[in-house]
């Protein structure tokens, strides 16, 4: 299987990073060479095998429904590009 | 470089004990070393004022009679670990600047233990490289060199930083991690020892994350018995992740040195590739006569889908890539690059906070967990991964104790060499390692030998689930039947 231009620019905006139109088929070629490389798996007789969720035997473990953390708005905070009073603080979404 | 930096972790620890040396001294001609090797960019972020005090409270805590397992010895951190208070990049633009308010598990039970912070070590971006090359900070220069020749070479990746650091001296052992070969390529290219525990024997909590289910920490050093050392500290419980194991840490050291008698190595023919160099053929063949000679039985056995490993890991990691990677918005932390609405405010910061490698897998993985391909591309990776564990679990159901490989398919290249054409050349790099994290087992490189270049090649044992010490056992017969592999000599001081 391999994608065309528009995938690459579906797939880009999906991803939301922003591609420059130059370079779309740069990433088309490569994106194209690693799906070849995985289209191998296809002649893997795979019928009946169950899909590995886990290497681990065990079962989810469980805990208590319960605040074990919290009150530090300050250091939650403190790493963000632009806040304000302890709410984080984006480009307008409604106009 | 001076003797002190020169010891081996075990050494060091013991001399601090007997109170011959001090954490000071020892930490600060560490310091030295690291600040007269620049030129390698093995660090992003040195810490000598707090390597110091840490170093002045452990001389303290020994003077006093007190003291843990790895007390005054310093230690290099991979900077994909959470420190408290100290920048954590993961290699990336896009956490330039990021400062923790949080301590990783393993880097705490480090601290907890008595080491010394020396700094935060270089790495491929989000851990996504073969090479070191990937870094926002610019490659790690290998100190190995071929004979005669200065071109610079890589020390492998991801973890390149800490190999680099601990094959040239600048700390007596440092932290890795490992998804694909991540700590056990970087070990085997550098002359060091790396190990990759069971998946779950180390926390996750505090590591940024790339692919969770694969991911996993671990230690690089000089000897198997330093890794040895180091893994009981940074092995453990933690409630804090919920995939890390509640079995008891054994006391790995206590493993370094025991018999290999009786044991049953497996070797499986699938790891002969086409192509392959004699001389990493010749280096299998000598190890396993090291085991036989110490009393281990060799085997031959079958792991028919070793060759399907690589590709589905290139769609189970990027898959899980770009799902964990998804946090980089520019809302909450990092980098933000203005954009008329919020949408464009993070399609422009991801443009410009990833570099191209992360970018191809994040578009991978976004395309193969999109709508109508999930079933095709993500679906059948899991499919083929529950396949490469069940080849290793009818090779232990029949008795196989370990499995003996080559650690990578050849030596260091030099940097440029494999950045050049499609992505898959790099990606081959990790054939042998990669099984192992789909897996989710146990797998240790240690020297073996010198390639026609003069260059470290390794070879790879892989354990059974919570197997490490029995690993350990069997690496030591390899460190000690080998031919020595001196580490290079100090060209890079400023």
């Amino acid at each position: 299987m391999s994608i065309d231009q528009a995938t690459v620019r579906r797939v880009a905006q999906l991803a939301r990073i922003t591609l420059r139109e130059d370079e779309v088929p740069h990433l088309q070629g490569e994106i194209n060479a690693i799906l070849s490389f995985v289209a191998e798996l296809d002649s893997v007789d795979v019928e009946g095998v169950e899909p590995m969720t886990s290497v681990l035997p065990a079962r989810m473990k469980l805990r208590r429904d319960e605040v074990t953390d919290g009150g530090f708005a300050d250091e939650i905070v403190a790493n963000a590009p632009v806040t304000e009073d302890h709410l984080f603080v984006v480009p307008k979404v409604v106009e | 470089m001076s003797d002190l930096t020169g010891l081996t972790l075990a050494h060091a620890r013991d001399a601090i004990r007997a109170k011959t040396i001090s954490s000071r001294e020892l930490t600060q001609a560490h310091i030295d070393a690291m600040e007269a090797a620049r030129a390698l960019n093995v660090f992003i972020t040195e810490t000598p004022e707090r390597a110091l005090r840490m170093a002045q409270a452990s001389d303290d805590r020994i003077a006093r009679g007190e003291g843990g397992a790895l007390e005054g010895l310093p230690l290099g951190i991979k900077d994909l670990y959470c420190t408290k208070g100290v920048q954590t990049t993961a290699g990336s633009r896009v956490l330039d600047g990021f400062i923790p308010g949080y301590e990783s598990t393993v880097s705490a039970q480090l601290w907890r233990d008595g080491a010394v912070m020396l700094g935060k070590l270089n790495l491929d971006e989000f851990a996504m490289g073969s090479s070191n090359e990937t870094s926002y900070f610019g490659p790690v220069i290998s100190p190995w060199r071929r004979p005669g020749s200065n071109a610079a070479l890589v020390p492998g990746g991801s973890s390149g930083g800490s190999a680099a650091a601990v094959a040239a001296r600048h700390c007596l052992g440092a932290t890795a991690t490992d998804t694909g070969g991540s700590i056990r390529q970087p070990a085997a290219f550098t002359g060091t020892v790396g190990i990759k525990p069971t998946y779950g024997r180390c926390s996750r909590y505090g590591l940024v994350a790339f692919a969770s289910s694969l991911d996993q920490a671990g230690p690089v050093a000089r000897t198997v018995r330093d890794t040895a050392i180091m893994l009981r500290s940074m092995a453990g419980h933690d409630p804090k992740d919920t995939t890390s194991v509640d079995v008891p840490v054994a006391d790995y050291e206590g493993a370094v040195g025991r018999s290999v008698r009786g044991l049953v190595i497996g070797i499986p023919k699938e790891y002969r590739l086409d192509g392959m160099p004699i001389e990493i053929d010749d280096l299998w063949v000598a190890g396993i006569e090291w085991l036989k000679e110490a009393g281990a039985k060799i085997v031959d056995i079958t792991l028919p889908h070793t060759k399907y490993a690589l590709p589905a890991y290139y769609i189970v990691a990027p898959a899980e890539a770009s799902s964990n990677l998804a946090r980089y918005d520019g809302v909450r932390y990092g980098l933000r690059m203005a954009g008329r609405d919020v949408a464009e405010m993070y399609g422009n910061t991801r443009a410009a906070g990833f570099g191209a490698e992360v970018r191809r897998r994040v578009m991978i993985g976004t395309y193969v967990l999109s709508a109508g391909y999930y079933d095709a591309y993500y679906l059948r990776a899991q499919k083929v991964r529950t396949l490469v564990r069940q080849d290793f679990e009818r090779a232990f159901e029949a008795g196989v104790d370990a499995i003996l490989t080559p650690a990578t398919p050849s030596a260091a290249f030099a940097i440029g060499e494999k950045t050049t054409g499609d992505p898959i050349g790099m990606y081959l790099n990790d054939a042998f390692t990669v099984t192992v994290n789909m897996a989710g087992l146990p797998g240790i490189a240690v020297p073996a030998g010198l390639s026609a270049e003069r260059l470290p090649l390794g070879l790879q044992l892989i354990g059974r689930p919570f197997g490490e010490e029995t690993l350990f056992s069997l690496a030591e017969v390899i460190e000690r039947s080998a031919p020595r592999v001196d580490l290079p000599e100090n060209w890079w001081a400023a």
